[in-house]
């Protein structure tokens, strides 16, 4: 089966990547972006969910400043 | 005194810190990451570099790497550790250290020499340094901007964990923070490179002491 991960910043977490782009999109001309948050999108073939959970916590994510949600795609 | 000095695919301070240890006076001892032994050293040093190419997160692959194991062991039971810039992101990330090392807040990579104070030296490689000392180290890296929950800084504030500080932040680590110990002191974390301070030649001996530092607590005279 399919699953994604989404892996971002807690809130709260400076993030500078996302500021690096915020700033940069207005000296492209696009306007009226309050805020950019830049996070990672894993997806894997897996034989089961059982362990998604476990691969989260153990390396996908950093809980200590990061969040993540996954789900089964297909 | 024989000191370890790990080396994952993509460590590129293994040598420095090899060499360091030799001319502190103790032996150097590599230790590869896909063989747990530690080959019976009395302290380990996890060296800067990619480790794996920082993929996923800086340290994040290394820290589950055969070596690494043995070293949760050699922790635990009190061995001296020093994880120096992407050695001090692994012990992060293996929990060996808390909190975690975020981009630099300028979004770049910070190759420099900067001022740092010893703000504690009761670790087994900042003994022989001044509490309160100032010297300048070099830095080089793009994830030193140290981040922690508010409970762990205030604890690491109270229990004299800040081993050392930066005097003008060069990447917005919380506090300043350039290097902090484990709660049982024996493992200890650095951004800044001590092992490229370790002769005149290199523009400073003032790094050596680090190194001298643990084999004065192994015991040895320095």
């Amino acid at each position: 089966m399919k699953v994604r991960v989404l892996v971002r910043p807690k809130s709260g977490i400076l993030d500078p990547q996302g500021e690096a782009v915020r700033r940069a999109l207005p000296a492209l001309g696009f306007e009226g972006v309050d805020s950019v948050h830049i996070g990672r999108l894993i997806e894997m073939e897996v034989e089961s969910a059982d362990e998604v959970e476990g691969m989260c916590r153990r390396l996908l994510a950093n809980p200590t400043v990061e969040e993540y949600e996954w789900e089964v795609l297909s | 005194m024989r000191i370890g000095v790990t080396n994952f695919p993509g460590s590129n301070c293994d040598r420095d810190a090899l060499y360091a240890i030799e001319l502190a006076g103790a032996e150097p001892v590599e230790l590869w990451h896909a063989d747990a032994s530690l080959k019976g050293v009395d302290a380990v040093v996890v060296p800067g570099g990619f480790s794996y190419g920082d993929y996923l997160r800086p340290g994040a692959i290394a820290r589950f790497s055969k070596v690494m194991g043995s070293l949760e062991e050699f922790a635990k039971s009190g061995g001296p550790i020093l994880g120096i810039c992407n050695g001090f992101q692994i012990l992060t990330e293996a929990h060996l250290l808390p909190g975690a090392l975020l981009r630099n807040t300028s979004m770049r990579f910070v190759c420099t020499r900067t001022p740092v104070r010893f703000e504690s030296v009761d670790t087994p490689w900042t003994a022989l340094y001044e509490p309160g000392g100032e010297l300048t180290l070099p830095v080089a890296h793009n994830e030193g901007n140290y981040f922690a929950g508010e409970k762990t800084i205030s604890s690491l504030e109270d229990e004299g964990r800040v081993v050392l500080r930066y005097l003008d932040n060069p990447n917005g680590s919380l506090n300043d923070i350039a290097g902090i110990c484990s709660e049982g002191r024996n493992v200890v974390g650095l951004m800044p490179h001590p092992e490229r301070f370790s002769e005149e030649a290199l523009g400073s001996d003032k790094g050596l002491k680090v190194f001298e530092s643990v084999l004065q607590f192994a015991g040895v005279r320095v």
